[in-house]
This record gives structure tokens, sequence and C-alpha cells, in this order.
């Protein structure tokens, strides 16, 4: 397009706004955690102030249950991707079929997505995991075995659990979507030249797939990395620090024990790991959204 | 011409495909259907599919005993609202972007990207204490911003993937015709825009609905949406699983019909516009 002077002015200042929010969104709060991190800041006693050098770090980092939030965050993280990415797989293949009735089909497997983080975990903790008289208590005793206390005996699992049925249908939808997109005739060829269902899958399906892939470990990661509200009103983080990851570690550090120093350097350091993830992310999706 | 699919191989993906769907489904079916229980045959056990005594009275608790729709109005009040004051400072920049790209438009659509990455709970405590300070916690005014602001990156790319659609040769037509820059965009570029900055928005809303950290974090009994009101279900007195099933249906309700007509829309918006 010939855009003339006029035209590129303006096509500044409409951009402008958005570039300067979301600057400032990134920025500031950034650095003040990054100040704070610096600094003897309690608000339980507020007489102790003043620069603390790299205390609050050494605090953080060396606390063992930095170590355990950091193994239960990739924990997470990766089971979850995991469990999503391939169940998505499977079952985009399977919706991809003929099936009866498979617009309601696709409602009912994508529905976990749009329901509010409190409440999938509270259904799940309640009326499923309930070892009294939950569902799974009742298939338990009716399988022969006794009742489990999920949440008390298995919390990072539980929690997982929960998580993975929240993400799945979104890996399933895009995948199935992505699917969808794939030529039916090629893959008519394909099966004319008698490639089997497994062939066709890994060299047609698969390759296909790939871009869509990269994008919902992408997007998934972004929330895995941060999951907060299923363990909050789950296991409160427990039992110890057995459920607790980063973000809920922080949260407890800044808002229950009023530590802001201690908190802020949590902060920093959880900045820093999803950087690393992002750098690498960025750059592996920045490919696939330009070809 | 598809291949003939035997009709035995239609009736096991079928079958297959229903049963795995109503496994997935299952929490929320047994959420609707409890909330239309008693408190006593909502613990029944062995466990009672259908309510044996259907009663509305938990839906009336719930109103009488904790306000809930304040709740749900605060919740309408951030996801529109956050939604509309994102639409006024997205639709500019993506409509810069889409159709007058600089050399650096890339650039500044990834850097916007890699704005997401940020984990919340990095600027957790700046972001309070500044609420603190200024007086927003616990407000919609506050909530509402931060809901923009969290979501912006993902309004300005979806809206820019829809945008670079619009064939710009029609805008060239338009402008020989000597059509002035506002015209060109209230009588051309409008109408084409209007499909999606409307998926744009429902998408937004259904993220701002579902939010919860910043709501959980940031707000108390005045302006918690059903997200942070639903989380204070998490260690009641007594029997209340009929109540929160209540609670939680009419939470989800909104959000699920909405999510169900713009499922392809959802996945553009989630995906950046990789996958459509």
């Amino acid at each position: 397009m010939a855009a003339t002077v006029n035209t590129r002015k303006l096509a500044r200042a409409m951009l402008t706004p958005a570039v300067v929010i979301l600057f400032i969104w990134m920025i500031v709060p950034l650095l003040l955690t990054i100040w704070y991190s610096f600094q003897n800041y309690n608000l339980l006693s507020p007489e102790n102030t003043g620069f603390a050098g790299f205390m609050n770090y050494k605090y953080f980092l060396t606390d063992p249950a930095f170590f355990q939030a950091f193994w239960n965050t990739l924990t997470i993280t990766l089971s979850v991707l995991v469990i999503t990415v391939v169940g998505g797989i499977l079952l985009g293949l399977l919706l991809d079929q003929f099936i009866y009735g498979q617009g309601i089909v696709r409602i009912l497997v994508i529905s976990p997505f749009f329901i509010m983080p409190t409440v999938a975990a509270l259904v799940w903790k309640n009326m499923l995991m309930d070892p009294n008289y939950g569902i799974f208590a009742w298939i338990a005793t009716r399988l022969g075995f006794a009742p489990v206390a999920w949440l008390e005996n298995y919390p990072l699992f539980s929690i997982i659990l929960i998580v993975a049925w929240q993400w799945l249908p979104f890996a399933t939808l895009i995948l199935l979507t992505a699917m969808q997109s794939l030529d039916e005739e090629q893959k008519e060829a394909a099966g004319m030249d008698g490639a089997n269902f497994a062939s066709l899958f890994v060299y047609i399906t698969l390759p296909h797939l790939a871009r869509a892939i990269t994008v919902v470990i992408l997007i998934e990661t972004i929330f895995l990395l941060s999951v907060f509200a299923e363990i909050l009103v789950t296991t409160g983080g427990g039992p110890g620090y057995a459920s607790t990851n980063i973000a809920y570690l922080i949260y407890h550090q800044a808002l229950l024990d009023y530590d802001v120093g201690g908190a802020s350097a949590g902060g920093v350091v959880a900045v820093i790991l999803a950087n690393i993830v992002a750098i690498f992310l960025v750059r592996l999706v920045g490919k696939n959204l330009e070809a | 011409m598809a291949r003939a699919i035997s009709p035995q191989k239609k009736w096991t993906f079928t079958i297959l495909a229903w049963v795995v769907a109503l496994i997935l489904f299952f929490p929320i079916l047994w959420t609707i259907l409890t909330a239309f229980k008693t408190e006593g045959d909502a613990i029944l056990f062995p466990p009672a599919f259908l309510p044996p005594h259907w009663t509305l009275e938990n839906f009336v608790t719930v109103q009488t005993r904790s306000d809930y729709f304040k709740h749900f109005f605060n919740s309408m009040v951030i996801s529109i609202g956050s939604s509309l004051i994102g639409l006024v400072i997205a639709v500019p920049a993506a409509w810069s972007m889409a159709f007058a790209p600089a050399k650096r438009t890339k650039d500044i659509l990834m850097w916007m990207l890699s704005t997401k990455m940020m984990p919340a709970v990095g600027v957790l405590v700046p972001i309070y204490l500044i609420f603190k300070n200024l007086g927003l916690l616990d407000t919609l005014t506050g909530l509402t911003g931060i809901m923009t602001l969290i979501n912006l990156p993902i309004m300005v790319w979806m809206l820019y993937t829809y945008f670079r659609e619009i064939p710009v040769d029609i805008l060239e037509a338009s402008r020989m015709d000597g059509a002035v820059l506002w015209k060109e965009i209230v009588y051309v570029l409008l109408p084409m825009a209007i499909p999606g900055i409307a998926s744009t928005m429902l998408l937004n809303i259904i993220l701002a609905w579902n939010e919860a950290f910043w709501t959980l974090n940031l707000s108390a009994a005045n302006a918690a949406p059903l997200t942070a009101f639903i989380a204070s279900y998490s260690s009641p007195e007594g029997l209340f699983w009929a109540k929160l099933s209540a609670a939680s249906t009419l939470a989800i309700a909104p959000i699920l019909v909405i999510g169900w007509f713009s499922q392809k829309q959802l996945v553009r918006g989630m995906t950046f516009g990789a996958v459509k």
C-alpha cells in the first residue's frame, strides 16, 4: 500500500497508546518488584527497614520450600502438557471421524474449558474426590477398593488431574481444528496408495499438526506455570508444601506472611524462570507464526 | 468423493466418542443436577443420580444469604467493562499494524506476545501495594483496569489477524474515490471489521469472567466477582454441596453458552491466529 506521510503519522498515533500502556504495565511493576527485593520490608515488623542486599534472595533460594515448589511447578506443567497434548491428539482423531451427533459431542468435550477455575476445583474437591460421599469413593467401593482421600494422600496428582481436565478440551479443540484443515484429498490419495492408518498419521497428520501442537504448548505453559486458584481452594498448598508451586509460595509469603521483600525476591526468581521458558517458546512459535 | 464408511465403524466411533464426551462432561452435569437437590440428597451414598426431590431452594438461599447477584453483577461489570476499554485501545493499534505495517510491526507484535509470558505472581507485590495506596483494593475500577491490561495483548493480536484478512484493494478503491480517512474507516472498514471485533470481545469476556489470580488477590466482600465469591465455599461449615452447586451453575451458565457459540473464534483468538 502506498502510504502517505500523513497515513504513517496517523498509524503511529493509533499504535502508540497500546504500546505505551503495555510498556508501563510491563516495566513499572517489574522495577518495583526488583527494588523491593533488595529491601528489608515486612509489614509485620515496620521498624526493620533499609537495604538488604541479597539477603531476601538468599532466604528464598535456600528455603527447602523453594525447591519443593520449583519441582512441583515443573511437575504440574509437564504432566498437564503431556496429558493434554497426547489426549488432545487422540480425542481429536476420534472426533475427526464420522460420528452421529458430532456437534453435541464437540460441545460436551470442550465445555470444561469454560468453567472458572474456582468452580472446577471445588466441584472436583467435594463432589468427586471426597472420600466419604464423592463419586470416586462410590466407584472405588463398587469395584471393591477402599475409598481414597485424594487431596490428602495424593495432593499434587489430584491438582494435576483437575488442571488437566480444564485444559484437555482446549488442546482437543485446537488440534481438531488443525486436523480438519488437512486436505481431505491428500488423505484420500495416501489411502489409495495403500497407506494404513498408522503411516497416514505419522507421515501426514502429525507433520501437519506440528504448528498447532507448538501453539498449544506455548499457551498452556503460560497458564500452567502459574496455576493458582486450583491450589488455593483445594489443598492450600499442603500438606506441608506437597502441593505448593512457585506462584502459591510467593502469594503465601506476600499476603499471608506480609514479607514484601522476600516475596519480591521470589517474584524476580519467578520472572527469570518464566523468561527462560519464554525465550525458548517464543522463538519456537515465532518461527511457526511467520511460516 | 468420500470413501464409504461401514456402518459398523460409524457406530463404534460414535459410541466411543459419546462415552468419552460424557465422562468429560460429567462433573458439569453433576454440578447442575446437584444444584436441584436438597442438601441431604446431595450427599446420599450411594449417590442418587437424579434429584430424589427436585428443589429450587438452593438458588433462593444463595441469593438471600450472600447477595449472589451482587457478585454476578461485579463479574459482568469487570468482564464487559474491560472488554470495551480494551477495544478502544486495541482496535486502533491493530488497525494501524494491519493496514500500515512498518518495519518493526512484527517485532512489536512479538513483544506484545512476550508480555503475556510475565507471570502475574512476579508483580503481585507492587500491584497489591499500589492498589492499597490508591484505594483501589476491592474496587470494580481496579479490577476492570487490571483485566484490561492482562488481556490487551491477546485483543491486539486477535484483531490484527482479523483486520489483515480485509482486502486492501477495497481501501485503495475508496481512496481513489477521494474518501477521507474517517469515511474510509466508518463506511468501508468498520462493516468488514465488526465480526472480528465481536469475536474478540466475546473471547475477552470469557477470559475475564474466568480469571482467578488477580480477582482472588485484589478483591474482598465488595467487588468480588463470581470467581472470588465461589472460592469462599472452600472452607464452609456444615452441609453445602447443593448450595455450592447452585452458585456454580449460575456462575458457569452464561459463559458456557457464549463459549459454545464462539468455538471457532476461540481457537483463533487463543492461538494468536496461528490456527484457524
